[in-house]
């Protein structure tokens, strides 16, 4: 909504001295956003002065006629000035701007040499002083004083105002409503321009109209107006209001339902009487009905737009936008003219399904006061008759189907107990009062909202209206009473501890949008059956190439992973912690849940079902140097190795415990066959780590040998309450054994073989060697562990330690046949 | 020197002399303050101490002197010999204090090396941000809850008072999917409803979390941001209570000057509503009100809609962006770098924000 200063002060007796400053605030604490406040007289500076044309000199021989003039602007000799335009002649009032002046703009006015003639200024038009964005020419004054300040009379003398209006205060765009809460903000006058006295509907009509839906209208009303001047031009000061209003003036008609749309809020309409067939009917569309709207779009029509026929169909989108063929035209003589009143629901949905949100299905859909019609009717029929002519029909239609809203009913305590302010009843009356409402009754208090707040039915938004006359920064600063928490959950601090702990260990945290490719399932290689190609899609994705939700971590911080590299980046470790969308849980679509009372078990379990699984996950990328080379020597490539140390970093931050780790050979895409670990806790898999398949290197133009690494850490349990162990004083005894095995028996397993066949007595088993050499045999290596042996309350004698070794040994060998070395 | 076993040879008693002994000494503490190190001290000692140095060839002359002179030719040996030792022991002290600062010099290394042989890594100030503030909240005693992003429209929307025709359904900018009744969530309030029907008042939650609007991405802008959502829900609760609770929040995380200032706004799910701005005196521009974010107190309707008394029970909530915060606090320009998963943005903040 934006408006000039002046205009609401025709409502409101504003301070004089009001600054900018003095009525952004205000506007502000009423609950609108201010957009802008432009003084516009300081947005042209220098001297912008009336002038006469004196001479008029046409040049020739350039790509477009000039012309040379000489105008009077005041002074003792008159202003030579070049000019482009020639909608002027010789004894005309223009506007000048001198040198030294400065446009909208920041356009600087100098004297110049041009078309081989000095110019000392320019002769402006309305466009170039940011009156409008009409071309057509220079200012022609009727009347003015050469050298006299030409901003008052070209209405640079204002202030304009744009403020940003929220959805629930529909009455707030018009000056009408915008005067009133400004009377609230300065306990100024306020005149309200409805109180007119108005004709109310007569029982014989000035043209028949049937309204068959009165749900979608409760209300019509319509004056005729007949034998206007046709030509009559719009008054001066009413398209300066509307150009400072950013509405283009087009006729006297249309500028007249403009201007009253700002004024009171109703939006109107003007038909041409003559081009209307027969009465009107205001009724719902039909389906597949179509309509020539004013911007020219040929529109199919739904069935729940509401329509005004004539005999030859739809004449009118109601209440969104007019038709091509009942319009006013330029040749226009006897007018119709409509105030209605409509659904707000209805307009909303009309003006979405047909992207036409004009000025006047912004203001429906926001609530228009119904009480208006005959009130715009009769200023409409005023300001015609008076600009225009014409002989006013005495009829008067007014279709009022409209139901009386009951009273709120409003606890006076409320306020006080909402807001925290006290408030005594007579406050509550009081503020009430002035906005509108008409309070009577003691406790409750039976409120009657103003017609033009349809926003106020319930007592609590009568507690917003009191809060907001009260003061918002008014309201005291008290920390409610601590009643106990229990904080984060344990599945968010495992969140940070993993986090923590990756990143302690070198790794960045990232994050990444959940969008993907389609494409990118096959480039990862997932078979065709691999439920991650399953996945939700997006219907209206921000890139038509990324629709679908993501179903692992990686696809995502891979890209995230390249997008690194391709900034020079060479050696990174990256991780991400989020979510996961895994649809199929239920393909029963959420039951419908009303909001009148609390959905019931059954729904609710039921709706949420539906509702894709989305387990938080973890996923580890690795390229490049996990350790650099420096000075010290050379560094170290990330391997397959290391994704998989990064799942036990993961996990023993969450709690987990090695024993209860189990990582063993796997194989899934997108990894590579040989080198990929599938890591389980308590026996179950819950991710995958190792080196890339090459295909998907390739395939992603990613560096050879990229590791990566994903887990569900929602799937993995809950840490246990750890319990604590017994520290053994008594010194260890330190056995190395190198035991001879073949190459495809997991070192994991011959570790696990160990440590079961040792006994309790075993306190560590490390694996400190991997050797092969053809001397071992064909498809054999060595692996060699240092076992750890101590006793809780004695030293052990070498001959119990070797016993241990020995049964640990034994277990490998009879489980995997294998060897010691050097045996 | 092969007078050993003649014990009657005149010229070795005259080792005994006091003369002799002196110059014994004399030697000995010359030799000794000579050596320049432990090595040539421990060479010289046999010399001055051994079993064929003056002092203790001298001692064996005792024996061949009259008994009358016995004791004080002993006497003058055992003088002399502790002389030499103390010398000797001195000498030693002194080469031992001296080596070991050699030592200390010789092992001089340049500290300035560098050696990030395992280079740290990092948190996303998001996630170091949204921790802090839920940590702020839990220590007044909130539960730091979740939702999921994939939100059923009708917590989304419904339960919250954004009925299919209100005008703010259509500025949520909305990501739908091809399951019906689904939604990515246009802001964590859905936490709010899924909070309310899962518990009875009191309730104290934060939902922190992240959050889709179908906005293109710019340096102000992404469709995937984040929030945090506050909700009290309790008996006696008011808008005093709210602007406590921000108050003392924009403390906790601003300093001590921060303080919050109410502009009157419109949500659906709260009457009375606000939109709040907080006084940032670090800001880098200067210090100013700064955007952070809406709060009201909870609409009745979405109350009702959850299954709690309105009659009983009143509450408030209020929402802030993370990412928003982030970028006046912490001073970036541009919201491309939350999102683009640089790794130097991250490293850039380290483990805290």
């Amino acid at each position: 909504m934006k408006t000039s200063l002046s205009w609401l002060r025709d409502y409101v007796s504003l301070p004089a001295g009001l600054s900018a400053e003095e009525l952004d605030n205000a506007l502000t604490n009423l609950g609108m956003e201010v957009e802008s406040i432009v003084d516009q007289a300081a947005t042209v500076k220098g001297d912008l002065v009336v002038g006469r044309v004196l001479t008029i000199e046409e040049l020739t021989g350039f790509k477009k006629p000039i012309r040379f003039c000489t105008v009077d602007v005041g002074k003792d000799a008159p202003q030579e000035i070049v000019c482009g335009a020639r909608n002027f002649a010789e004894g005309d009032l223009v506007v000048v701007i001198l040198p030294g002046g400065e446009l909208p703009g920041g356009f600087q006015i100098g004297a110049r040499k041009t078309y081989g003639r000095n110019s000392n200024g320019m002769i402006c038009s309305a466009a170039e002083l940011g009156l409008s964005g009409d071309h057509s020419g220079i200012i022609v004054l009727p009347s003015g004083t050469p050298g006299e300040d030409a901003r008052p009379i070209v209405g640079l003398d204002d202030v304009v105002v744009e403020v940003e209006i929220t959805p629930d205060r529909g009455y707030e765009m018009s000056l009408r409503g915008l005067a009133r809460e400004l009377s609230y903000a300065f306990d100024a006058a306020y005149t309200d321009p409805a109180q007119i006295d108005a004709p109310s509907g007569t029982t014989d009509v000035p043209f028949a109209v049937s309204v068959e839906d009165t749900v979608g209208c409760d209300r019509f009303s319509a004056r005729v107006v007949r034998g206007i001047d046709p030509n009559a031009p719009s008054p001066v000061w009413m398209q300066r209001r509307l150009v400072a209003a950013g509405i283009r003036a087009i006729s006297l008609p249309v500028d007249i339902t403009n201007y009253l749309m700002l004024e009171l809020g109703q939006p109107m309409h003007v038909f041409d009487l003559n081009r209307i067939s027969g009465g009107l009917v205001v009724r719902r569309s039909r389906s597949g009905e179509k309509l020539t709207t004013l911007d020219g779009v040929a529109r199919v029509l739904d069935a729940e737009d509401m329509v005004i026929c004539d005999d030859t169909g739809p004449i009118s989108l109601a209440a969104v936008m007019g038709g091509e063929t009942s319009e006013w035209q330029p040749d226009t003589v006897d007018v119709l003219l409509e105030a209605a009143h409509w659904d707000p629901i209805m307009v909303g949905r009309t003006a979405r399904r047909h992207k036409l949100f004009s000025e006047a299905a912004k203001r429906w859909e926001r609530g228009v006061d119904p009480s208006l019609t005959l009130v715009a009717l009769e200023r409409a029929v005023q300001i015609l008759t008076a600009h225009a002519g014409g002989t006013v029909d005495e009829r008067v239609l007014d279709l009022d189907h409209r139901g009386l809203p009951g009273p709120i009913l409003l606890d006076p305590a409320l306020p006080t107990q909402r807001i925290g302010v006290p408030y005594p009843a007579s406050d509550v009356v009081d503020l009430l009062s002035r906005i509108g409402c008409q309070v009577s009754g003691v406790n409750p208090l039976e409120v009657i909202a103003p017609s033009w707040r349809p926003d106020l039915v319930a007592g609590i938004d009568l507690v917003e209206e009191v809060a907001r006359l009260g003061g918002y920064n008014n309201i005291p600063s008290i920390l409610p009473p601590a009643r106990g928490g229990a904080g984060i959950t344990a599945a968010q601090r495992r969140r940070r501890s993993v986090g923590r702990a990756l990143a302690e260990n070198g790794y960045v945290e990232v994050w990444t949008y959940p969008f993907l490719s389609a494409g990118l399932a096959d480039a990862l290689g997932y078979a065709v059956d691999d439920p991650r190609r399953s996945a939700v899609r997006l219907t209206n994705p921000l890139s038509e190439e990324e629709p679908l939700l993501r179903t692992s971590l990686l696809a995502p911080l891979l890209g995230t992973l390249k997008r690194n590299l391709g900034r020079g980046l060479r050696d990174l470790a990256l991780y991400e912690i989020g979510t996961v969308f895994l649809p199929g849980r239920s393909s029963t679509p959420p039951p419908a849940m009303g909001v009148d009372r609390r959905p019931n078990d059954a729904d609710w379990a039921a709706a949420n079902m539906f509702v894709p699984a989305q387990p938080w996950h973890l996923a580890a990328v690795l390229t490049g140097e996990i350790a650099p080379s420096g000075w010290w020597g050379p560094g170290r490539t990330a391997t397959w190795a290391d994704a998989i140390e990064a799942a036990r970093i993961a996990l023993s931050a969450a709690g987990i415990t090695d024993s209860r780790i189990t990582v063993a050979a796997g194989e899934l895409a997108p990894w590579h066959p040989g080198r990929c670990a599938a890591i389980a806790v308590d026996g179950t898999v819950i991710g995958h780590a190792g080196e890339l398949h090459p295909a998907v290197v390739s395939a992603l133009e990613l560096p050879k040998r990229t590791v990566a690494m994903e887990l569900d850490l929602t799937a993995i349990p809950a840490a246990p309450v750890v319990q604590g162990i017994r520290i053994s004083t008594f010194p260890p005894a330190l056995i190395d054994v190198a035991l001879v095995l073949d190459v495809a028996v997991p070192a994991a397993e011959v570790e696990a073989a160990l440590a079961a066949g040792a006994g309790e007595l075993l306190e560590s088993v490390a694996l400190f060697d991997v050797y092969e050499s053809d001397q071992l045999g064909e498809g054999k290596r060595s692996l060699a562990y240092k076992l750890t042996f101590r006793a809780p309350d004695r030293t052990l004698t070498s001959e119990e330690a070797l016993a241990a070794r020995d049964a640990a040994v034994t277990a490998v060998a009879t489980r995997f046949g294998a060897t010691l070395r050097g045996a | 020197m092969s007078y050993r076993n003649d014990p009657y040879d005149p010229k070795q008693a005259a080792l005994l002399s006091p003369e002799s002994l002196s110059e014994a000494v004399q030697s000995a503490e010359d030799a000794f303050g000579a050596a320049s190190d432990l090595d040539a001290l421990g060479a010289l000692k046999p010399a001055h101490l051994g079993d064929r140095s003056p002092v203790s060839l001298a001692r064996r002359e005792i024996g061949s002197l009259p008994p009358a002179a016995k004791s004080d030719a002993g006497k003058r040996v055992n003088e002399a010999r502790q002389a030499i030792q103390a010398a000797f022991d001195s000498r030693s002290a002194a080469l031992e204090v001296e080596q070991a600062a050699r030592v200390l010099v010789e092992e001089r290394v340049d500290v300035t090396l560098p050696w990030d042989r395992r280079p740290r890594g990092a948190r996303h100030p998001i996630t170091t941000l949204m921790e802090h503030m839920g940590d702020l909240f839990a220590g007044m005693g909130y539960d730091v809850v979740e939702g999921p992003e994939l939100e059923l429209e009708w917590a989304n929307f419904d339960a919250l008072n954004i009925g299919p025709d209100n005008p703010v359904r259509g500025s949520m900018d909305t990501f739908y999917v091809d399951l019906p009744g689904l939604v990515m969530r246009t802001h964590t309030s859905p936490g709010q409803v899924r909070t309310m029907l899962t518990r009875q008042p009191p309730i104290y939650v934060v939902c922190p979390g992240r959050v889709y609007r179908s906005d293109e991405l710019d340096a102000t802008h992404s469709p995937v941001f984040h929030q945090i959502e506050g909700l009290v829900v309790d008996e006696g609760i008011t808008m005093a209570h709210l602007r406590g609770t921000l108050d003392h929040f924009a403390k906790a995380m601003f300093g001590p000057d921060a303080r919050t200032r109410w502009r009157p706004h419109y949500f659906p799910f709260t009457e009375p509503s606000a939109e709040f701005d907080v006084w940032f005196a670090q800001h880098r521009d200067g210090p100013r009100w700064v955007e952070w974010g809406g709060c009201g107190m909870v609409n009745p309707r979405v109350l009702v809609a959850c299954g709690i008394d309105p009659d009983k029970y009143s509450g408030f909530a209020f929402g802030m962006g993370v990412d928003r915060t982030l970028m006046f606090r912490n001073g970036v320009g541009d919201m491309r770098d939350l999102v683009e998963g640089d790794a130097r943005f991250t490293v850039n903040f380290g483990m805290e924000v």
